[in-house]
């Protein structure tokens, strides 16, 4: 397994203890100051928070990959737009008008594939032109929120198919189909990065790119990967959404990406690259959603909420550069 | 009787650049079993033969035969699966990641499925790890070992494949003696099973001490294989740069003045401990010791780049604090650090620039900086310290090592420093330009300048200081006048070996 | 032709690469519908990237000190809409100078966590567009804004008022252009940008105050931006909380285009203005030939990656990456 000081266990346990506080917090101060009568803990009420996380939350996890490597990707949430769109519209192609319900998979695989091919151009501009994966996404980010509004121009795109809406509302041993597949995807990416040679492949390169490509690892590709990877995973996230509510506007996703790379940077990744862990991103995922869920429940609204969590970012940045200074040791550069 | 085949051989190796014959026609070879230093001055084509070596430049011609058979090196990974093996001066490790890890990178065992193979990889790895010798184990992160250790990990990277020939490239320039002599233990080792073994250093002892045979290239040119046992270091040098090089002891007698800057008593936390010492005008003052015991750290401090945590600094006799290095420079003190490209010099600017960069709001003119200023300033130091480049525009990356530190020595000239430290003057330079800048700073001294040199080149050091102070682990070990000094106690006093507890 | 006439084209090429494409984009689109160069057509396009223009002027000075800004899209409508709500409440004379002094606050204070804590830009200036966000939201109750009496202020003269023929946009972009160049290029405080952005360490090295002139690229920057807000606030004399969502990536688009490198140390107003300039005329040119607004994203992504590639292609010799 991978090697864990304890500073390591630390730091990702930090997620974890502030979700922790969190929870005793906003249960307490719901207590006094909450609008409705049920506690915050309430069971629904999490299972709720579980489902709520899953859109942002499987494109976190990919982009903990992506930023492992040493990359970003800024054009998650305009993928996951146009995914969107080409689920639902793809239903009601007069191809499919003889498969009937079995449309559904059909079209859950095109938005998949949609993915996939957006993360793929990425993918190969940043391999094959050498320009930072941080300036060929941000033009991605606008192409491909172009191309979404081409499709319908500024008209909301629906589709409401009651065989999917039901399966998409459905529930397996309590759980929601949407936490489902955000467990099944952080599963999934942690065996990718913990066990596999793509995995730790991706911390060698983010760490130190040369000794990577003297090793004889074959960077490009493996960009590549990672780019289709997080495309399909934004897809992903698409279908399992929109699948429940029908319908998607061409503004729909837009800063996603932000709340992703803040998801990733709140459970410790390093913006450099080289060090991260899926997990923790999971954390940093739930810990934003119950920040919303807790000030929404102690009667704040989304303005106070966009305050705290902004402020609360850069206190842990603050915070990690505390934890990482040597203190006499250092330079004052 | 028959002839052993080398297990490395070269011939006529040619590589040419725009503008430059890196490679005239380089030829030697190595035996199986032989220790084969690899010696030249700074551009004299070392590197650029281990590129050819390691894949990363094809040669315009010649040919590489391992064991006799002709071999095409198209990368360093195809190079190792040759049985050829770099263990670069700078280390290239991933140090998030486990030792294991590392000494596997791009070559980790699978399982099916694209999964690692963990119970393998740690196995193999422990086997590695034994035939070095190490107190660490495999699951360690690199990041956590000590940069001998992280050597270790190199070397272990090159034992995945069983090497034919290993090539070192001033591997011991961080070490201290205890972990130097683990290193010839591994490298003893290894020829001990027939692997043919490069040594590339400028470390005279050393080469003397291991080496079997000593190959020197001269301006991309082969001029000769030496061997070892029978030759002796002013002809290895003749034949490095064509002349002896004047490296005599400091025999300058000029009238020193008064004391320009004294240390009290300068601790700072671990790295530094009860240091004093006292500079005169017209002094030069040694600093000699190993990496980490503290030179650096003392330059830092008088510079303003740290806070001591003790101690007093006095100049001309009246006690300072010197929080910034603007507050140094006010002081009077001026540093010419010891990484000009990561410290000393803003590579993206042009040579103008550069050099009145720490007074650009004191030239100007008006809220304006002042260009005519700038340029007069910048043609004084050209003129003075011989500084070639085709005009200031040019920009600083582009100059030589040896223009590039001129360069920024004349920044803090022009300050009018009281002090000026140097840490590091000539290291990455051709010997030409590092016998003007050992003139330079010798030049300095008369002038009046009371100056500080840091280096790491007994030779260098033994030839600048009028007087020299030897460290040790954040401490004054000695302190010796030009006169007294000799190599062994200098070396036993930067060991750590006091005067009354000799080893 | 010899390997060094190639080679000199070619970085002729790079440096003036975007000047280059610029003039020929032009043609072309003049070429496809006269209107592109009339001369109102033209004083349109520059007059509706002036706000644009002012915040990626700011920008610049932040992205040459080797960092990044992307809360100056929510700055933006933070400013936008304090001076809106303060213009009804204390009336203009007041309201601009302090909505410039909250706004230079923001800015302050993003400067003090990246220039003196070193915190890192990207994720600081990610959680203040956020906080930021947050902020407006709150000062305007989620509401629009809009100036309650629009005939009766003089307030409309910065966004809608013109001198000598020339309208106040462009002027205002004009004017801030030609004094932050001379501050850029002119002054000791623009020498230092660029060291600092070039190479922070040797700058520290050299006696520079590392920590103050990034905490000042930041207060500049913010200061251009509440200039945009006004400019914004003062066209159309009311506006939604979100006006600048998203600009940040715009500016910063623009800044790229410009040739400004995102590693620090390179750059300057004049290829800043290009950028931006090049942007405003592409939305321009698609609209005149008749394809909606939204094409000019997918083009603008098309320029920029083509840009930055032949740039950086430019400078390593060789057209694709050396990435295995």
């Amino acid at each position: 397994m991978t090697p864990q000081t304890r500073k390591d266990l630390v730091k990702q346990g930090a997620i974890w203890a502030f979700i922790v506080a969190e929870l005793i917090f906003f249960s307490i101060a719901g207590e006094f100051l909450s609008v409705s009568d049920k506690a915050f803990m309430d069971i629904d009420n999490m299972l709720l928070l579980l489902k709520q996380s899953a859109p942002i939350g499987i494109i976190a996890v990919g982009m903990t990959v992506v930023m492992i490597n040493g990359n970003i990707d800024l054009s998650v949430g305009a993928t996951f737009a146009l995914s969107a769109i080409v689920l639902l519209d793809s239903m009601t192609w007069p191809i499919f008008a003889g498969l009937g319900d079995w449309v559904i998979p059909v079209s859950w695989l095109l938005a998949l594939l949609t993915g996939a091919v957006l993360g793929a151009i990425n993918g190969l501009i940043v391999w094959k032109t050498g320009v930072d994966a941080f300036i060929v996404t941000l033009g991605s980010m606008l192409g491909y929120r172009g191309l979404v509004f081409m499709y319908n121009g500024e008209q909301p795109t629906s589709n409401l198919n009651w065989t999917l809406v039901d399966l998409a509302e459905a529930q397996f041993l309590g759980l929601h189909t949407a936490t489902w597949f955000l467990l099944g995807a952080t599963l999934a990416l942690w065996l990718l990065m913990t066990e596999t040679v793509h995995g730790r492949n991706a911390y060698a390169i983010g760490n130190n790119r040369e000794a990577a490509v003297n090793a004889g690892i074959r960077v490009g590709p493996h960009f590549l990967w990672n780019f289709v990877l997080i495309g399909t995973l934004a897809a992903l996230s698409a279908v399992v959404f929109y699948s429940e509510s029908g319908s998607v506007n061409p503004n729909d996703g837009m800063l996603y990406e932000l709340w992703a790379i803040t998801a990733v940077v709140l459970g410790g990744t390093k913006l450099s690259g080289g060090y991260g862990s899926i997990i923790s991103t999971l954390g940093g995922v739930i810990a934003i959603q119950l920040l919303r869920k807790g000030l929404g429940h102690i009667g704040a609204d989304t303005e106070t909420v966009n305050l705290v969590i902004g402020l609360i970012l850069i206190a842990v940045l603050f915070l990690d550069r505390q934890l990482n200074r040597k203190g006499k040791e250092e330079l004052k550069t | 009787m028959t002839e052993i085949p080398p297990v490395l051989r070269l011939e006529g190796i040619v590589k040419t650049f725009p503008g430059v014959r890196a490679l005239d026609g380089v030829s030697f070879s190595v035996m199986p079993g032989e220790v084969h230093a690899l010696m030249g001055e700074n551009g004299a084509g070392k590197s650029t033969l281990m590129k050819v070596l390691g894949g990363i430049h094809a040669p315009d011609a010649g040919q590489i035969f391992i064991d006799e058979q002709p071999t095409v090196m198209t990368s360093p990974q195809q190079a190792k699966a040759k049985g050829l093996v770099f263990i670069h001066q700078e280390l290239s490790l991933a140090d998030e990641l486990s030792v294991a890890e590392n000494i596997f990178l791009g070559e980790l065992p699978l399982k099916s499925m694209g999964r690692v193979d963990w119970p393998r990889l740690y196995a193999d790895t422990d086997a590695i790890l034994k035939t070095l010798n190490v107190g660490f184990n495999a699951r360690t992160r690199v990041g956590d070992l000590s940069i001998a250790n992280q050597q270790m990990v190199e070397i272990g990277r090159a034992l995945t494949v069983d090497p034919r020939a290993v090539i070192f490239d001033e591997p011991t320039a961080s070490l201290t003696d205890a972990e130097k002599s683990v290193l010839f233990d591994v490298i003893a080792d290894l020829k001990a099973r027939g692997v043919g073994i490069i040594y590339i250093s400028h470390r005279m002892e050393e080469i003397f001490r291991m080496t079997d045979r000593i190959t020197v290239l001269r301006d991309g040119s082969y001029r000769g294989t030496l061997e070892t046992a029978r030759t002796n270091e002013d002809e290895v040098t003749q034949a490095m740069i064509g002349r002896s090089l004047d490296l005599s002891r400091n025999a300058s007698h000029h009238e020193l003045g008064e004391i320009a800057l004294e240390v009290r008593g300068l601790s700072c936390g671990k790295l530094l401990q009860g240091v004093s010492f006292s500079v005169r005008r017209g002094e030069v003052l040694g600093f000699y010791g190993l990496v980490g015991a503290g030179r650096t750290e003392i330059a830092e401090t008088l510079f303003g780049l740290r806070d001591p945590s003790a101690g007093q600094i006095l100049l001309n006799g009246v006690a300072v604090r010197i929080a910034s290095p603007i507050a140094a420079m006010s002081h009077g003190i001026a540093l010419v650090p010891e990484d000009r490209k990561a410290q000393g010099l803003v590579l993206g600017m042009n040579c103008r620039d550069n050099m009145t960069l720490p007074q650009v709001g004191d030239l100007s003119a008006g809220p304006f900086v002042s260009n005519g200023a700038e340029i007069a300033i910048f043609d004084q130091y050209r003129d003075k310290l011989d500084i070639r480049t085709p005009g200031w525009r040019q920009l600083v990356g582009n100059l030589s090592g040896g223009n590039q530190q001129k360069i920024v020595i004349g920044k803090w000239l022009s300050m009018r420093p009281e002090v000026l430290i140097v840490d590091e003057p000539t290291r990455g330079i051709d010997v030409g330009s590092k016998a003007e800048i050992h003139n330079l700073i010798r030049d300095l001294a008369a002038q009046g300048f009371a100056v500080i040199v840091i280096s790491s080149e007994m030779p260098e050091v033994l030839h600048l200081s009028d007087r020299i102070v030897a460290m040790f682990a954040g401490r004054v070990i000695r302190e010796f006048t030009s006169e007294e000094v000799t190599e062994d106690s200098l070396i036993q006093a930067i060991s750590g070996i006091t005067a009354d507890r000799v080893a | 032709m010899t390997e060094t006439t190639r080679q000199n084209i070619a970085s002729v090429l790079a440096r003036q690469g975007i000047l280059i494409a610029f003039v020929l984009f032009m043609i072309v689109f003049a070429l496809a519908n006269q209107r592109f160069i009339a001369v109102d057509n033209i004083f349109g396009v520059i007059r509706s990237s002036a706000i644009l223009g002012v915040m990626a002027l700011g920008v610049t000075f932040v992205v040459i000190g080797g960092n990044l800004d992307l809360s100056v899209g929510s700055m933006m409508s933070f400013s936008t809409i304090v001076v809106l709500d303060l213009h009804d409440k204390v009336g203009p004379a007041l309201a601009i100078p302090l909505m410039f002094a909250m706004t230079l606050a923001l800015g302050a204070f993003i400067g003090f966590l990246v220039g003196y804590l070193k915190l890192n830009s990207l994720i600081v200036t990610l959680g203040m567009l956020s906080a930021i966000h947050g902020l407006t939201l709150t000062w305007s109750g989620g509401k629009n804004m809009d100036i309650a009496d629009k005939e009766g202020t003089w307030f409309a003269i910065f966004g809608q008022g013109s001198a000598l023929g020339i309208p106040m946009p462009i002027l205002i972009f004009a004017l801030l252009a030609v004094l932050l160049s001379v501050l850029l290029s002119r002054t000791p405080f623009g020498r230092k940008i660029y060291a600092v952005g070039g190479n922070g360490t040797a700058a520290t090295f050299s006696g520079i105050p590392r920590a103050r002139v990034v905490f000042l690229t930041y207060v500049l920057s913010a200061f251009c931006v509440a200039l945009a807000g006004l400019m914004q606030a003062s066209r159309s004399m009311g506006s939604q909380n979100t006006v600048g969502q998203g600009l940040e990536l715009v500016v910063l688009a623009a800044v790229i285009l410009g040739g400004a490198s995102l590693l620090g140390g390179s750059g300057t107003v004049f290829k800043t203005v290009i950028g931006v300039l090049i942007l405003g005329f592409i939305q321009n040119g698609l609209l005149l030939v008749g394809l909606e607004f939204y094409v000019q994203y997918v083009v603008t992504w098309v320029i920029i990656i083509l840009a930055v590639w032949l740039d950086i292609a430019a400078k390593r010799g060789r057209f694709l990456s050396p990435i295995a």
